[in-house]
Order: C-alpha cells, then structure tokens, then sequence
C-alpha cells in the first residue's frame, strides 16, 4: 500500500545510516560492496548495459561524488556518499500507482516490490535525492533495500548483520542503527557531531544523516607531535657519544 | 526532464479526445440527438480514438505494460491511479452518451449522459495534471498555469476539431462553436504567456549548498561515475533548452494563426471554410506538441543540485 504508515508513536523504530563526511576517502568500496551484495539479493539483477562499451549504464544503488566547499584556508574537497536516505514521509511511495513502493511499518525501510513494480519512474520524479535507479533491462525501479537481507539475516554472523556499505567501509565512515532510538549509538553520534539532513526545507524527513566535515585544526590546539626519542641524556658526554655511536652501528 | 515521445503524444492526445469528447457531451445536452449519423458516428469515434490512442501509447514507456492493471489501486495516494481510474469510469458515460446521441435517444437521457461525460472528460484531464502539479521536486510544474494549461489546451484542442469536424459536415455556421473554438483558442494562448511569463520570473529556491547540506557555495570536482546514469538521463535533461524562447514564440504564434484561420473561415465561410478549420486543427496540434514538449524540456529536478547544478 502506498499510504504510509503512522510512524509519529514514540519508540518507532527509523532504521538508518549515519554518513560522515569528515571520514570518508572516496574508496569506493561502500559503492561496490552494495553493488554486489545486491545484484544477487533482494534488488537482484542490478544490471549494467554494455559496461565495457564507451558508453555504459548501470543500476547503482550508492553513488559517491566529491564536492569543494568553503573559502580561503578551510576550502576543503570532500567526498559525498549518496543513496536512499529512507525519508519519513517519501513522496516517491505515495505517488506509486501500484503499491510496489512502500515503507515499512515495523523499521521505516522504504521498499520497492520488483514483482508489481511497472516500471513507469514516477517515484523517481518524486525523490529530490536521486536515489531511484531504473533498471531498464529488469523493467523496474532499483533503490537502496537497507540490505533488508542482511540485517535481519541469521545465517550470517552478527558482526555481518549489518549494510554492505557499512560493513566494506574501510574507515569507519558509515554507521547503521536505530535513530527512532534517542539513545542508540547512531543518535548520539548525530547529536554529539552536529549531524544534519539533506534538503530539510522539502520536508521528506530523510531518516539517514550527515556529519559535518571537522572544522580545520588551527596550529594552536594541534595536538604536538610525538617528540623524537634521543638516545642517551643527550648532554653531549662522553657516555651520551658512546650509546649514539651503538645506536648508528647496530641500525 | 527528459521528454518522452509516448508521454508528449499521450497527454496531447488524449488532452484533444477528451475536450472534443466534452464538448460532443455539452452539444449533446443542449441539442439533442447527433444531426446525421455520419457525423454524430464520426466525432464520437474520432474522441475515443484519440483518447484509446493516447492510453495505449501512455503504457509504452513502462517497464512493464502487462502490469498496467496494477495502477488503478493506489487511488487513494497516487494521482497516477487516480488518472488510470478516472480515465477507464469516463468510458461507461462516454459510450452510453455516444450511443444515445448517434442513434437518436431520448433528449432527457442524453442530456443526462451528455453532462456526465463532459464532467468525467475534465476530471481525467485534471488528474493528468495533477501527476506532474503535485511533484514538490519540479517548481515549474508547481506553477499555478500548469492544470489550467492542461485543461484549457484539452478543450482548445478539441473545439479545433469538433470545428473541423462540423464545417466539413457542412455546419460551418453554429455560433456557439465557432465562438467557443476562438475562446478557447484564445485562452490557451493567455494562459500559456501567463505561465512562461511565471518561469520567467521564478527566482532559484533551492541550492547546491542546500542538496548536500553544505551550505554556502559548494563545487562539483567529481561525479560518481564516468557517464551519465538513470538519474542524469532522465531528470538531467538540458537539450535545447536554449532554444526554448523560439519554440515558445513558434507555439503561441501557430495557436494565434490557427485562431486567425478559425475566424476567417467562421466569418467570411465559403468554400474555404472546411479547409481553413482542418489547417487550424493541424496548426493546433502541433502547438500543443510543442508546448507538451518544452513543458518536459524545461522543467528543472531539484536533484540536477546533485550534479552540478548550483541553483533551481
């Protein structure tokens, strides 16, 4: 049904993604385990036409792109992970003619069912985030699942029981969690680090957030690099030359 | 936005089906039966047509057409359902008022039948507005010309023929169409200058800063893949847009001939009168063809912020 659920009880669970900009490298590997993760999962097949040609298009569920902002010394190019952010009021399921979008009562998740998806693309109209990608060989609509066939999964180890994405990041730059939850770890993280939503002004809700990029150390509050260790006193004494000349011959 | 060739020829399509079927509804309820049947057979098969034609080309451009079926459940949310609902209800009126007026029926019943299906055309038209009206993603089709616009055009459009239709049936001198054609004819052209005239004036709402939270001004150095996907192709179209001034100018200059050609021949008849209304139905549409085209071509998605885009 695309009618979306009442989500305003307290303790609604809102499953998301905390992205932080300071942290992410722009590897790519959140892009590419989602990639494969999901062309053999729920969203399966993701597919790409003619991906060696000069021309190639594909389903991509997570898209990073690098952006440059401030002025002057806090100019600052960053890399931007972007994907479904699992809005609390997404019109991109309300205007589905079918009812194969829909959100999840039970944990937010917003969904496309492949089997009664038409194909007409007016849910990606309706995203101000270009987070619907149609698969025109499959002749439906793609979209970031949550790894839905992850989370909850039980054959998978705990620690794997988490979004491809956020399991492939190598620096720690994606988290999942509850952030229905004000005391989860996701929520204090936001809270702690200033997280932000995207286009709040449009009014979609997006559950998933942003952490701001550090503000740039100034030379006064750096932390002081680890000093040099010397060998000996380092008084100059005959000792202090002996232990120096030790320490070259046995380097 | 990229404008898909099946979407143009459905909306002008099925825009021009429904006003034409209007209007045989609104003749209907005030005249009584058809005048011949060739006409009243004619006209009736020329609306369904049209609008069977434009539904038919409407499923087109989906992934999967045999799902169709699917769209009419979601009323209650989606004004894509509602669209396919209200189109498939117009045709019970429609085809008991076409059968009624064609074969001579009772006055009252097609007046009835006639109202119905004057009033169902305009709600289908309606709701294919509000498809593109209710999207918060694309200001231009937030504009308040836009369902004026598609309902305005439906009933130009179908006056143009239903004209076309009655001098080449030899009726060229009802006063009431022919000063409805030239109305309707006229108000298209105010309300499209209104709304270009709207866009024109539409100062950027939204911002890169504001796409990726940002703030202030924000540069693109990198895009996430070496050649444009889904999103780009489709909500990224920018083709010809430089050529929107001229196109626009082109189209209000053909509904302004087609208005010209419908007068000329409503006022001085004659001969010419048939081939006046046909050329002026011609012009017509392919005005509206162009005006659906650049209504596409010149809406700008808040999600090109993402790509480059600073400000829409």
């Amino acid at each position: 049904m695309t009618s979306l659920p009442d989500t305003t009880n307290p303790g609604q669970k809102k499953l998301g993604l905390v992205i932080d900009l300071d942290t992410c490298v722009g590897c790519q590997a959140c892009a590419t385990s989602c990639k494969e993760w999901n062309t053999q999962g729920y969203s399966a097949p993701l597919t790409d036409i003619d991906p060696y040609g000069p021309d190639p298009v594909g389903a991509w569920l997570n898209r990073i792109h690098g952006y440059e902002t401030g002025e002057g010394e806090n100019r600052r190019a960053l890399h931007f992970p972007r994907s479904c952010l699992h809005c609390e009021t997404p019109a991109c399921v309300t205007v589905c003619p079918t009812g194969a979008s829909y959100k999840r009562a039970e944990d937010g998740i917003v969904l496309v069912n492949p089997d009664t998806c038409i194909g007409c693309k007016l849910c990606s109209w309706a995203c101000p985030y270009g987070a619907r990608e149609y698969d025109a060989d499959d002749g439906v609509m793609k979209k970031c699942t949550l790894c839905v066939d992850r989370i909850y999964n039980e054959n998978l180890e705990p620690e794997d029981r988490q979004p491809a994405c956020v399991r492939a990041c190598p620096t720690g730059a994606r988290h999942f969690g509850d952030l229905g939850d004000p005391n989860s770890d996701v929520s204090q993280l936001v809270k702690s680090r200033g997280g932000f939503d995207l286009l709040p002004q449009m009014d979609y809700k997006p559950v998933n957030k942003y952490l701001p990029p550090r503000p740039r150390r100034s030379d006064e509050n750096a932390v002081p690099a680890a000093k040099l260790e010397t060998v000996g006193k380092g008084d100059g004494s005959a000792a202090e030359r002996f232990f120096s000349w030790l320490d070259k011959a046995l380097s | 936005m990229h404008p898909a060739y099946s979407v143009i020829l459905f909306t002008t399509a099925s825009g021009a089906g429904y006003g034409l079927l209007a209007l045989l509804g609104l003749t209907g309820a005030s005249h009584g039966a058809a005048s011949s049947f060739v006409f009243g057979a004619t006209s009736m098969l020329l609306a369904l047509g049209l609008i069977t034609a434009g539904l038919l080309s409407s499923t087109f451009h989906l992934g999967h057409p045999e799902r169709a079926w699917r769209a009419f459940s979601q009323w209650r949310t989606s004004w894509l359902s509602r669209e396919g609902v209200a189109a498939v209800i117009t045709y019970v009126p429609a085809c008991l008022f076409g059968l009624a007026w064609v074969f001579g029926g009772n006055d009252t019943l097609i007046a009835i039948l006639g109202y119905l299906t004057a009033i169902m055309a305009m709600v289908t038209v309606f709701t294919t507005a509000m498809i593109y009206a209710s999207l918060p993603t694309i200001r231009q089709w937030r504009h308040w010309a836009v369902v004026p616009g598609y309902i305005v055009l439906a009933i130009a459009t179908g006056a143009v023929l239903l004209y076309a239709l009655a001098t080449l049936f030899g009726r060229s001198g009802i006063p009431a169409l022919g000063v409805i054609t030239m109305a309707g004819l006229l108000l298209a052209i105010i309300v499209k200058l209104a709304y270009w005239a709207g866009l024109s004036r539409m100062k950027p709402k939204y911002t890169m800063g504001d796409a990726t939270g940002l703030g202030g001004t924000v540069r693109q150095w990198e895009v996430p893949h070496t050649s444009e996907n889904f999103v780009q192709r489709e909500m990224g179209f920018k083709v010809a847009r430089k050529h929107a001034l001229k196109l626009r100018g082109i189209c209000i200059g053909l509904l302004a001939l087609a208005l010209v050609m419908v007068w000329a021949g409503f006022s001085f008849g004659g001969a010419a009168a048939p081939v006046l209304a046909v050329a002026a139905a011609v012009l017509a549409g392919i005005a509206v063809v162009m005006e659906r085209w650049l209504f596409f071509a010149e809406a700008k998605h808040v999600v090109t912020l993402f790509y480059g885009e600073q400000a829409v």
